[in-house]
């Protein structure tokens, strides 16, 4: 074994230990038959949180396999929000298989698998890898929007998802082919060093924006939201819960990547697809939310809207604006998996439900439920001292900065019309008259939304060194 | 300096409460009174423990005492605490106003108790956050978290329309203050800081302060409310519960205020300047206004809450007089309706928690069965309408008086509001308290009962004390708006005199 090679392997040893771990696990489950989920889902998070451990404590920087994979403060900090995003749900999902019959030991596997190609995603260096890790992930995906085959909703959920992404994922491998025509390189250091050399070409133009729409369906920005909504509220809930948090800080990254390492030369062009994008999301997220009834669609058009404002932060094209998405993708993810909890939780005798008007005076009969979700629907709105506030202040401090004053006036407009509907859901469970309430909490959604629940209401007291952490991170681009 | 900081014990003793409370896990009759013994304790001890922070201060000073300053968040960002002459009195009066709160909720919140004074407490802790703050971000957070307790305190507790109330009131104020924080982003980039006493130092270049000025107003003038952005008002304050009326008028709008104050003329003084014309002509308008507007009410709480808007009005026009005796006469005015309008809200309570209604015309003489409460009813219209030897006239003769100083005729203008308000207040009064009794569902009225007396007779001391003798308040603020104007009025000649550089080249 090369030194380089074998330097090479260290730096990829979360993404080997998940691979051999999946692979491991696929075993585990096909020997021991049905029986094993419990078992393969708890290994699999063993797996998970070793891989997390591994980057802490042994994570270096460096490129390896001839510049195709990289690794650096940014990747590390975008691996632990995806890997914390894969851990919670596998944890959250224990309890729903058991409940609806859905315990197949396939869901963890696939899990790992679509995590691993979310970190290859994270640490892309290269146009191949970025295709690469973007189509494991979304292969594993697909199959896990649909695993509950005998429903329809879900099967369904789980077509749609596959068509759309297949479209999305076409035209970004056209995009990829023609950046590749206009600078003769897939590396991103490589095709960076071309554009800053020549001039700029019309095809490489249309080139960026079939990549950034690539990307962009799976952020789910507008305008290549569609199939939110729709899978959102056709997966099982712990899938949703999956979809809303791990994906999104891989695709995220990503973005960041590709704009801030490959086409930084070319800033003035991708800003403006960037900046529409992001008023896109944030308008439609504010303004399709009000009238859901469904709050697995609600929670899919609010992450519409929150993906718009986290691209504020990119739009900015700085290292404040890198460190707010950056930030803003944290708070997102635990906001995020906080809410899930809560939506898991919401049992009845009968089975779980989904409307939002299930949720009438839910204050008077489980106060504590209630005041978790009202913290998270009021962070959500971006009201402080909550921790929504400062992702918020920090994507529109860099909009400030970079003098993209229309974005940020209009992103603020578009957090109080978001506000509407959070405000709806609290309304309903403090000012309405009780409806019946829900069955205990499980042990781990307790625990999921304690947890989360007091991050948001204590970041303003731990923000200080989260914010030095998303600093070095985004120190990686500058 | 090691000496104990007092500003953030007071500001976060009532949270102290507030989980004192949340740990009560019974529900019955019990623990319903611990509640609002825990309640009414955490705020009288909070109120006493504030009056040190007024016997400590030293007038003279003008600049920011009591200071506190730690590391908060990166980006310099500081949990910076501190009052001078024109924050101090506003947080004696916030502390002073809760316990009157929890007393006048004793017995009529029945349904939620623990969650009511928890957020009562919570909100609290927030109003005095938003006084002592000398970070503009830490200032933003104390300014808009109170937004999340008042809207439970109206939609759970509030009257019939609350959900529409509620939801009027946030999202109103939320768009005001939105913009405001895109100023504060604004101010940090180009002074490099939050700290706001290194703000106020700072000159902000002329083209910039006029849209940061605009963004702030924006705020301010939704919160105060001004007209016409004050529809949210009417609203919020029929639909709260009486506590919740008396901290929104004797409170939350002095936040409009002190906000102008604090940030809109020292920091943007070149704007305010050639703004203060249009604030001039939408107070005028706000105090003849709202001051008709009042007359046709029918609602008696609605009434009130006009009123609140008209002298609001007088508020405005005294600090963008920018003269010494415009701005203490605010500021004094501000004190005083704090009082005035909290004691009119309470006094309203008296007769809904008896009646359960609002109507004016279900009223009609009270006097006959009811004498201690028309007597104290008197007292605070008297003082709403202004009448000399009450604490409301001191406020007003001092801005008017500040307002023929800088333009005759809006001082004219604004005296005719004088007039109306004598009019709408002394009709109300008229219809509610003089008259025969004939209603029937009247004339079981019992009088002030001893807990609604230890409510109201603490402002009838007061409203009277400071009408009669405003000097411990004015003496307080004195220092500080004179340091404020010397400083605004200096920097508005420089920036006349290079202006006038520029156009002689």
């Amino acid at each position: 074994m090369t030194p380089e090679l074998s330097f090479s392997l260290t730096l990829a040893t979360p993404e080997l230990m998940l691979a051999i771990g999946a692979m491991a696990m696929l075993m585990v489950g096909v020997f021991s038959g049905e029986r094993s989920t419990t078992l393969v889902n708890g290994l699999s998070v063993a797996i998970l949180i070793a891989a997390g451990a591994w980057m802490l404590f042994f994570g270096q920087n460096g490129l390896g396999f001839n510049g195709v994979f990289v690794s650096d403060p940014f990747a590390r900090f975008m691996k632990m929000l995806t890997l914390i995003g894969s851990i919670v749900t596998l944890v959250m999902s224990v309890g729903f298989a058991k409940a609806e019959k859905f315990d197949k030991f396939e869901f963890p596997v696939l899990i790992l698998l679509s995590t691993l190609g979310m970190l290859l995603m994270v640490s892309a260096n290269d146009m191949i890898t970025l295709y690469m890790g973007l189509e494991l992930q979304s292969l594993a995906a697909y199959v896990i929007a649909a695993i509950n085959r005998d429903s329809v909703r879900s099967t369904e959920a789980g077509l749609k998802y596959f068509v759309l992404g297949a479209l999305s994922s076409g035209m970004l491998l056209y995009g990829i082919s023609l950046v590749y025509g206009y600078t003769g390189n897939t590396g991103f250091d490589a095709i960076a060093a071309a554009l800053a050399g020549g001039e700029r070409q019309l095809g490489l133009v249309f080139g960026l924006v079939f990549v950034l729409a690539g990307l962009a369906f799976k952020i789910s920005a507008v305008p290549f939201h569609m199939w939110t909504p729709d899978v959102y509220e056709g997966a099982p809930t712990p899938v949703t819960a999956f979809f809303a948090a791990a994906p999104k800080m891989a695709a995220m990254a990503l973005i960041v990547r590709v704009t801030m390492g490959a086409f930084e030369p070319i800033a003035f062009d991708w800003q403006q697809i960037v900046v529409f994008i992001s008023i896109a999301s944030m308008l439609l997220g504010a303004f399709a939310a009000i009238g859901q009834r469904n709050i697995k669609r609600l929670m899919a058009y609010s992450s519409i809207g929150h993906m718009g404002y986290a691209l504020v932060g990119l739009a900015a094209n700085s290292e404040a604006g890198v460190r707010g998405v950056a930030l803003y993708m944290l708070i997102y993810l635990i906001m995020t998996l906080g809410t899930f909890a809560f939506i898991l939780a919401m049992r009845r005798k009968e089975g779980n439900v989904e409307q939002i008007d299930d949720l009438s005076g839910l204050s008077s009969t489980n106060p504590m439920m209630a005041t978790v979700l009202t913290i998270m629907m009021f962070s959500l709105a971006g009201i402080p001292w909550l921790a929504g506030f400062w992702a918020k202040w920090y994507v529109f401090l860099a909009a400030i900065d970079s003098g993209l004053y229309a974005l940020a006036v209009i992103g603020v407009l578009a957090s109080v019309v978001g506000a509407y509907y959070y405000l709806r859901v609290i309304k309903i469970m403090w000012f309405d008259e009780p409806a019946g309430g829900f069955q205990p909490m499980a042990g781990e959604l307790r625990l999921v939304m304690t947890v989360t629940g007091a991050f948001v209401f204590f970041y303003v007291l731990i923000g200080g060194p989260i914010e030095t952490m998303a600093e070095a991170a985004a120190g990686t681009f500058f | 300096m090691s000496e104990w900081p007092i500003l953030s014990t007071v500001t976060f003793l009532p949270l102290v409460g507030a989980f004192l409370i949340l740990m009560i896990k019974d529900e019955g009759a019990a623990a319903r009174r611990n509640i609002r013994n825990v309640a009414l304790f955490t705020t009288a001890f909070t109120f006493v423990l504030s009056l040190f922070i007024w016997a400590a201060f030293d007038p003279s000073n003008a600049g920011f005492q009591f200071v506190e300053k730690v590391e908060w968040l990166g980006s310099g960002v500081t949990y910076h605490m501190g009052v001078d002459g024109i924050s101090m009195l506003f947080v004696i009066l916030t502390t002073f106003l809760m316990p009157l709160c929890v007393l006048a909720s004793w017995v009529s919140v029945e349904k939620r108790v623990k969650e009511y004074m928890i957020a009562f407490l919570v909100l609290e802790t927030l109003m005095i956050g938003v006084f002592c703050a000398l970070d503009i971000v830490l200032f933003y957070v104390f300014f808009e978290a109170g937004l999340i307790p008042m809207f439970i305190i109206i939609g759970v507790w509030g009257g019939k329309r609350r959900v529409y109330a509620s939801f009027k009131f946030f999202l109103y104020t939320l768009l005001g203050s939105v913009l405001m924080l895109l100023a504060i982003m604004a101010m940090y980039w180009q002074a490099g800081t939050t700290d706001i006493p290194t703000l106020l130092a700072h000159d902000f270049p002329a083209s910039m302060q006029t849209w940061l000025w605009l963004a702030f107003f924006a705020s301010f003038a939704v919160k105060m409310p001004m007209w016409p952005v004050h529809t949210w008002l009417p609203d919020a304050h029929v639909e709260a519960p009486t506590a919740g009326s008396v901290i929104l008028a004797g409170i939350l709008l002095k936040m409009g205020g002190y906000g102008f104050l604090r940030f809109s003329l020292p920091m943007f003084p070149l704007a305010s300047a050639d703004f203060a014309p249009f604030v001039f002509a939408l107070s005028v308008i706000a105090i003849i206004y709202t001051s008709l507007v009042a007359l046709m009410q029918e609602d008696i709480k609605k009434l009130i809450a006009y009123s609140s808007v008209a002298h609001m009005g007088f508020v405005t026009m005294g600090i963008f007089t920018m003269n010494d005796i415009g701005i203490q006469g605010a500021i004094f005015q501000m004190l005083s309706h704090g009082l005035v309008s909290g004691a009119l809200f309470l006094c309203v309570g008296v007769v809904y928690d008896r009646m359960h209604t609002r109507e004016i015309s279900a009223y009609g003489g009270l006097v006959n069965n009811m004498p201690k409460y028309a007597v104290v009813f008197l007292i605070f219209t008297m003082a709403n309408v202004g009448l000399p030897g009450t604490s409301g006239f001191v406020g007003e003769f001092m801005t008017l008086l500040g307002a023929f100083q800088a333009n005759t005729w809006v001082a004219f203008f604004a005296t005719t509001g004088v007039v109306l308000s004598a009019a709408y207040a002394l009709w109300l009064y008229r219809r509610v308290v003089f008259g025969a009794l004939t209603k029937d569902s009247l004339k079981g009225l019992l009088d002030l009962s001893t807990r609604e007396k230890a409510v109201i007779y603490p402002l009838v001391i007061l409203v009277i004390f400071f009408g009669v003798y405003p000097s411990p308040i004015l003496d307080a603020t004195a220092a500080s708006v004179e340091a404020l104007v010397s400083n605004v009025t200096a920097s508005i000649d420089a920036g006349r005199a290079t202006a006038a550089a520029a156009l002689a080249q």
